[in-house]
């Protein structure tokens, strides 16, 4: 079960020019990656959502840089490109009472749609969604997309 | 045990010292008519002559002096003494204006060293102690109002001055300090740069006790220190025009203790400069009954205070004056409620979820004062949730406004980013153009 549990990095910013940038060039020189990324803006500060391909050095880098960065554990979700993949994953989530915090979604080279979620009960979400036959990504497949 | 400097000044029954302090305060008023210009038309102006002033009670006769009128008589306009006779000036920077000059005779500074060395030995510091001055040394008192007071109680000085962070904490650990003076948001600086390197200040130093003052600090910012690096934090008071740094608290934390011998403090209302009785708050004012070089009347500090004379558990008789709060002049009006930036930390430091700094913003939109509090995410407080961020701008804000009596909005920013000071921290920016 732990394989399929994805270490995303999330950092602090203010709402300011220059944040990502620094972001962006730390990553550089760290070597790293980004798969996927999206920004929850809320007035003043925003929080920075990324999977990457190396997350321990993704956060000592950031860490260092002077953020406030930290791993959480999210779910990689494999849905088919077509209409209706979202709703058959929500739907056997919400039948077990298994919140999402929140989501966000990218389409992958394989033509498969990709959707990062942090649920309520992780590990719930992981037998439930097993069960139903939805297959969920691990940290090898993030270095395959 | 409790240990004193002067156990016969420091425990002489309060009857006795007020006589003391009736002839001095006789001595004061001629000295300076005397010798003193200003004085003599200051008092003439508020048809007040010296033989005017018999007890304490006419102490309330006597005309104040204030801040601007070291600006006004710049450089020496208010000294009584010539120049051949003083032994040292400081300077002090004045955020407006002109800077304020201050001078000392031999013996006025051998009273400082006195009152610091009573002061030192209050807390239990003495020979045996390495102290490390980490207040600037120069035109400001600091660095050698300690250094001296340090040296009298028979302690060993390491003169770091402030700045150069990681050699402070270098020297720290290698000369075995064990006692550091320094501002409190200084010691919370250098904490900081010792935790990132990987250092305890309580685990890897001798450190057992720390000189705090120069700024306002908290209650709470007291835990908060003696929480983090496992020191006694003890408050210290003065300011260069009664000398520098005089006075601290004693081993029981409750209040600074004011040499009466050496000097004289009231409490007033600072609207009508009426007295005010003990254990009511207003703005402290100080009359000096041992300087030579530049005698202070009714000197109005600015500071707003409590005075208590209840004695202390330590046995000393002399008064004390309970944590400063802030400035008269540090004092923001925010929509007509008076708001001081110690009240906002005091606030701050009973928020486990936020770091010790904090900038108070104020701005005027549309004829409106509108206060901003900025404070750190802390890596212990960040959650990915946007919705949990709110809610700890929403808790701080609320506990704030309980306190203050006013909306201020709160604002997370990145830890780090306001600015760390080496000296007194401004916690203030007002935007206001009034």
């Amino acid at each position: 079960m732990e394989d399929k549990i994805i270490k995303q990095i999330s950092l602090f910013a203010e709402n300011k020019p220059g944040r990502l940038a620094n972001i962006a060039a730390n990553f550089r020189k760290g070597g790293i990656n980004i798969r996927a990324f999206t920004i929850a803006e809320a007035g003043d500060f925003g929080i920075i959502r990324m999977v990457v391909d190396k997350p321990d050095v993704a956060h000592q880098v950031l860490h260092d840089a002077g953020f406030t960065v930290s791993e959480t554990s999210v779910l990689g979700v494999e849905m088919e490109d077509v209409p209706g993949g979202l709703g058959t994953i929500a739907d056997v989530l919400g039948e077990q009472n298994i919140n999402i915090d929140y989501a966000y979604a990218f389409v992958t080279k394989t033509e498969k749609a990709l959707l990062i979620i942090r649920v309520s009960d992780i590990r719930a979400a992981i037998e439930v969604l097993d069960a139903a036959g939805i297959k969920l990504i691990d940290m090898a497949d993030i270095h395959e997309i | 045990m409790i240990e004193y400097w002067n156990p016969l000044v420091e425990r002489m029954p309060v009857d006795e010292l007020e006589k003391m302090q009736e002839r001095k305060l006789r001595n004061l008023v001629s000295y300076v008519y005397q010798h003193s210009d200003f004085y003599k038309k200051r008092f003439d102006d508020a048809g007040v002559k010296p033989e005017d002033i018999r007890t304490l009670n006419d102490l309330r006769k006597l005309p104040f002096t204030y801040k601007s009128d070291l600006r006004d008589t710049y450089p020496t306009g208010m000294f009584c003494v010539s120049n051949e006779q003083l032994a040292r000036f400081h300077v002090s920077s004045g955020t407006t204006g002109k800077p304020t000059v201050v001078g000392y005779t031999h013996n006025d500074v051998k009273e400082w060293s006195i009152s610091l060395a009573r002061a030192l030995t209050s807390i239990g510091v003495g020979r045996g102690d390495v102290i490390q001055v980490s207040y600037g040394y120069g035109l400001f008192t600091g660095g050698l109002g300690l250094h001296y007071g340090a040296e009298e109680v028979g302690s060993t000085v390491l003169p770091t001055s402030s700045g150069n962070t990681e050699k402070q904490l270098e020297l720290m650990q290698d000369l075995n300090s064990s006692v550091i003076a320094c501002t409190p948001s200084y010691f919370l600086f250098m904490n900081e740069v010792a935790n990132q390197a990987g250092v305890s200040i309580q685990g890897d130093t001798r450190l057992r006790a720390g000189i705090f003052g120069a700024e306002p600090w908290s209650e709470e910012m007291r835990g908060r220190i003696e929480e983090a690096t496992g020191i006694k934090a003890y408050d210290v008071y003065g300011t260069s025009e009664l000398s520098g740094p005089l006075f601290t608290e004693c081993q029981y934390q409750d209040g600074i203790h004011i040499w009466a011998d050496q000097f004289l403090i009231e409490v007033i209302d600072p609207e009508t400069g009426e007295q005010l009785g003990d254990g009511e708050r207003g703005e402290l004012v100080i009359t000096t009954l041992a300087k030579e070089a530049l005698p202070l009347v009714r000197y109005r500090i600015g500071d707003i205070t409590v005075i208590n004379k209840e004695p202390c558990r330590c046995g000393r008789t002399h008064p004390r004056i309970m944590r400063v709060l802030g400035r008269a002049d540090d004092m923001l009006i925010v929509r007509g409620i008076n708001v001081f930036p110690g009240q906002v930390e005091s606030v701050l430091m009973t928020i486990p979820e936020v770091g010790e700094h904090f900038m108070i913003i104020v701005d005027r939109v549309n004829e409106l004062d509108v206060m901003k509090v900025q404070i750190e995410m802390t890596d212990e407080a960040f959650s990915d949730k946007v919705n949990d961020i709110i809610t700890l701008e929403k808790k701080v804000e609320t506990s704030l406004k309980n306190v203050l009596n006013i909306a201020v909005k709160v604002e997370l920013v990145e830890k780090g980013t306001i600015p760390r000071s080496m000296g007194k921290a401004k916690k203030v920016m007002d935007n206001r153009k009034l």
